[in-house]
């Protein structure tokens, strides 16, 4: 367990405990996202009727693309770190972009869904929403919030897997040296669990 | 600080390609569950279904099976505060009468 | 803790943390170091401003209320001189009291590493840390004013409030980042830095409580981030998450606020025991009674008040069931509070007491936490709680537990590490004095407050029946001779800091572990070699002599 250099004036490098350290903003960024879902199954339990109501008005179908979207830039996250361990460089930024570019499609669709619903007169403080029952309310309430705030994420997540494509094409991150990569990595992987979980609890309740 | 330590065995291509289409067809099958009307259960099935899917993106995909045991120690620690925190909201909420 | 690896400093002297600038030059070479022991003192300079500020905040509210009617100021200033008197004094003193400051400076020198595991995240939190201050502080100048909310911001006034509540809520999102990453640097750097030969158990005491601290920290700070940050959502876009006027529960933003809000009160009381302990067996000259009971308590502590939060609820319109577990939760946690009281009074039982400041500010710790925790099982229990809920006597309880306890704790702190850190001895005569009068006026504050609170005072009122009278009147005397307290202590200490004795000697009070085993002050790297470590962090030997005689 003890890791430490002895000699003094060595440079200190703990892989280790950079992902541990990742690690547990990830509990972090969890109980964030936690706090939202206690929010969420208090008030399912106490609305059941007209979340399932409310829940209607959701798109399934763009549901289901931006989960497989989002499987798949994970699948394509992970293959870019096996690939800079096996030492393909060019291989590796070919997985990130692909990475960088499947988040960015899954925002382009998450932008016309919630328009949709903008269209619809569904957006918060809007007289149609207002005009609902108060179970439905809650229920944009939490989506709006929660896919919003999960949005955001995937937005930081992209832009932070964006420098580290930069910082592979320099040769700061290398086959020797990833660990900032598999950290960018553990945080894109932790916005596709969040998903994988907001998934059926939004999109399939109708 | 000793280089094997550092230095993780790695997982192959083809364990991720699986693991995702796994995960695919996992999906399929929730979605293909939920037009069923299973009452009371739907909801857990939906449930389960979404903690195998992140369970393989934890263990595959986040490294944690071979990774550290103390990361995996981490993980149900973490897991255990939400999971009692939920269990102890409804101690109060599920037995609230004028809902 | 015997290493043969550390050898006093020869001719060679390696530049102390206080000399070694880095990059620049003074001021510049404080807010850009990175070094842990740099960073203690910028969070110790800022945490006692706004403590300052604080405290006269308390001085105002308690000279309103020392008369019936209108005093000094009007019903309005008075709710937002109560709010952010909670507020900073929650936020920006007695949850980072300890850890940013203590733990911070000491950490990475009682388990021998050379710094934390991510010291520029370190500083990174320290900034959050002050722009959250300035903020929630600033925001009394802008039109609106302050918020009015008390600490707690509970909905639905605080989504309605027509003052500035969404500074305030950020800055205490701000403030929760701070500390969290605080924690998750805390967590790694026991886990991986720990000097070759420190096992577990051979870690002071003072890691254990900042390590069940830190876990606290990183798991639940982020909910009343969110809770809060869904608060401010709630008030710009009128989204309905809480205000029941759009079918929102008010109570479930109450269960949110106090998933964290509770624990938080064992991240600020976690700390505090942790200094008590290192404490008591160094000015006792005794091995620490049940080093394991002390260790696993404060890991107890952690898990169980996790899973009381409730308890601040009672009358909100629970549920019996719930009310029922909740309470039963809050009767288990006195368990390991009461098992570290003991085994701190067993250490001094038969010990050769030295009665040195910091062993005053120690036994002033025990003595407050005691009657803080004994009554808060009152309000644990549900009958009671019905009576004494929202009155004085909370105010008193926690006023008790956190002042007496957290804010006692960081004297001890401060007087017990005020040498290691900066090198020069303070007046100990001085020391005993303010402690006398921080005591005496403590308890002048707060103890009628339990009496007033029992006859039916309400807490965060403004105004009150003749029949109070004198219990408010003696409280704010004693706020007077507490204040006078606090003066003497701040000003013998930065007195010190210039005209106090120079020392040199590396262990002024006698103590085993790590950091009394390194130049005073401490250099950059803290140790020349990694010590090996052979023995736990309190094997008193006989013939082993304090340098203290010497210092007097």
């Amino acid at each position: 367990m003890n890791t430490q250099e002895h000699a003094v004036g060595q440079v200190h490098r703990d892989d280790i405990s950079s992902r541990m350290g990742m690690w547990l903003f990830l509990f972090t960024e969890l109980m964030l996202f936690g706090g939202m879902f206690f929010l969420y199954s208090v008030y399912r339990f106490t609305n059941a009727e007209a979340f399932h109501i409310a829940a209607k008005e959701l798109n399934t179908l763009i549901g289901c693309f931006n989960t497989a979207i989002l499987l798949t830039s994970s699948l394509t996250m992970a293959l870019s770190i096996t690939a800079l361990q096996k030492d393909k460089k060019k291989l590796s930024i070919f997985f990130q972009l692909l990475t960088i570019i499947l988040a960015f499609g899954f925002l382009v669709n998450k932008y016309f869904e919630w328009a949709t619903k903008f269209d619809h007169g569904i957006y918060p403080g809007s007289d149609t929403l207002l005009a609902m029952e108060s179970g439905e309310i809650l229920f944009f309430g939490l989506y709006y919030v929660m896919t919003g705030l999960h949005g955001l994420h995937v937005v930081i997540g992209a832009a932070l897997i964006a420098v580290m494509t930069r910082l592979t094409a320099k040769g700061i991150i290398n086959k020797d040296s990833f660990v900032k990569l598999e950290s960018a990595g553990l945080y894109w992987h932790l916005v596709d669990i969040i998903w994988i979980f907001l998934f059926p609890l939004f999109y399939l309740i109708a | 600080m000793h280089k094997d330590e550092t230095h993780q065995h790695m997982h192959g291509y083809g364990i991720y390609i699986l693991v995702w289409l796994g995960l695919l067809t996992l999906t399929g099958v929730t979605v293909t569950v939920a037009g069923i009307n299973l009452g009371a259960i739907t909801i857990a099935t939906a449930l389960n279904i979404a903690s195998v899917k992140s369970y393989l993106v934890l263990t595959i995909f986040m490294h944690l099976r071979i990774e550290q045991k103390v990361f995996r120690i981490f993980l149900v620690v973490a897991l255990f505060f939400f999971i009692i925190s939920i269990v102890l909201l409804f101690a109060d909420y599920s037995f609230l009468e004028n809902y | 803790m015997a290493s043969d690896a550390i050898a006093v400093n020869g001719n060679e002297k390696e530049p102390s943390y206080l000399e070694y600038t880095g990059k620049g030059r003074g001021l510049k070479s404080w807010i850009t170091s990175t070094d842990h022991k740099r960073i203690g003192i910028l969070y110790l300079c800022s945490l006692l401003l706004f403590f300052a500020v604080g405290v006269v905040f308390g001085f105002l509210m308690r000279l309103e209320l020392i008369a019936p009617g209108r005093t000094i100021m009007d019903p309005q200033t008075y709710n937002q001189i109560f709010t952010l008197h909670g507020v900073i004094m929650i936020f920006l003193f007695v949850i980072p009291g300890i850890p940013a400051v203590f733990g911070n400076f000491f950490l990475p020198i009682l388990i021998g590493a050379k710094d934390v595991a991510f010291p520029r995240i370190n500083l990174l939190s320290w900034y959050l840390f002050v722009s959250g201050g300035l903020l929630a502080i600033l925001s009394i100048t802008l039109p609106g004013g302050s918020a009015d909310t008390g600490w707690t911001f509970y909905v639905p006034y605080s989504v309605r409030s027509g003052t500035n509540v969404t500074y305030t809520l950020f800055a205490a999102f701000m403030l929760g980042f701070s500390s969290i990453l605080t924690g998750l640097n805390f967590v790694t750097t026991v886990h991986r830095m720990r000097a070759p030969g420190m096992s577990w158990f051979k870690m002071p005491l003072s890691i254990w409580s900042l390590y069940a601290t830190a876990w606290v920290q990183v798991l639940a700070t982020p909910i009343i981030g969110i809770t809060l940050l869904l608060v401010a959502v709630e008030r710009w876009f009128g989204v309905g998450l809480f205000d029941p006027a759009l079918g929102g529960d008010p109570v479930l933003y109450q269960h949110l606020f106090w998933i964290y809000s509770h624990p938080a009160v064992y991240i600020m009381i976690l700390p505090a025991m942790g200094v008590v302990s290192e404490i008591i067996p160094v000015f006792a000259r005794r091995t620490i009674f049940g080093y394991k009971f002390i260790a696993f308590s404060s890991i107890g502590i952690a898990l169980f008040g996790s899973l009381v939060w409730a308890h601040h609820m009672f009358t909100a319109g629970m549920s019996d069931t719930g009310q029922f577990v909740f309470s039963i939760l809050t009767f288990l946690v006195a368990i390991p509070s009461a098992i570290k009281v003991f085994n701190w009074t067993a250490t001094l039982y038969k010990g050769s007491i030295e009665l040195g400041p910091p062993l005053y500010y120690a036994l002033g710790f025990i003595f407050l936490f005691s009657i803080g925790g004994l009554t808060g099982l009152f309000q644990g229990t549900l009958a009671v709680d019905i009576q004494v809920h929202d009155t004085s006597f909370v105010v008193a309880h926690f006023h008790y537990v956190m002042f007496g306890g957290t804010g006692f704790g960081i004297f001890a702190a401060m007087h017990y590490w005020f040498p290691k850190m900066f090198a020069r001895m303070y007046n100990q005569k001085a020391a005993k004095v303010a402690f006398w009068f921080l005591f005496v006026g403590f308890n002048t504050l707060y103890f009628p407050m339990f009496i007033m609170g029992w006859l039916g005072m309400p807490r965060r009122y403004y105004d009150y029946l003749p029949e109070f009278h004198i219990y408010h009147f003696i409280s704010t005397i004693g706020s007077w001779i507490l204040i006078t307290g606090l003066i003497i202590m701040f000003t013998n200490l930065i007195r010190s800091l210039r005209k106090g004795k120079i020392l040199t000697e590396q262990n002024i009070w006698g103590g085993e572990t790590l950091e009394w085993r390194v130049p005073t002050p401490p250099p950059h790297e803290n140790f020349e070699h990694i010590p090996t470590i052979t023995e736990g962090p309190y094997e008193y030997k006989q013939n082993e002599e304090p340098q203290l005689e010497e210092v007097k």
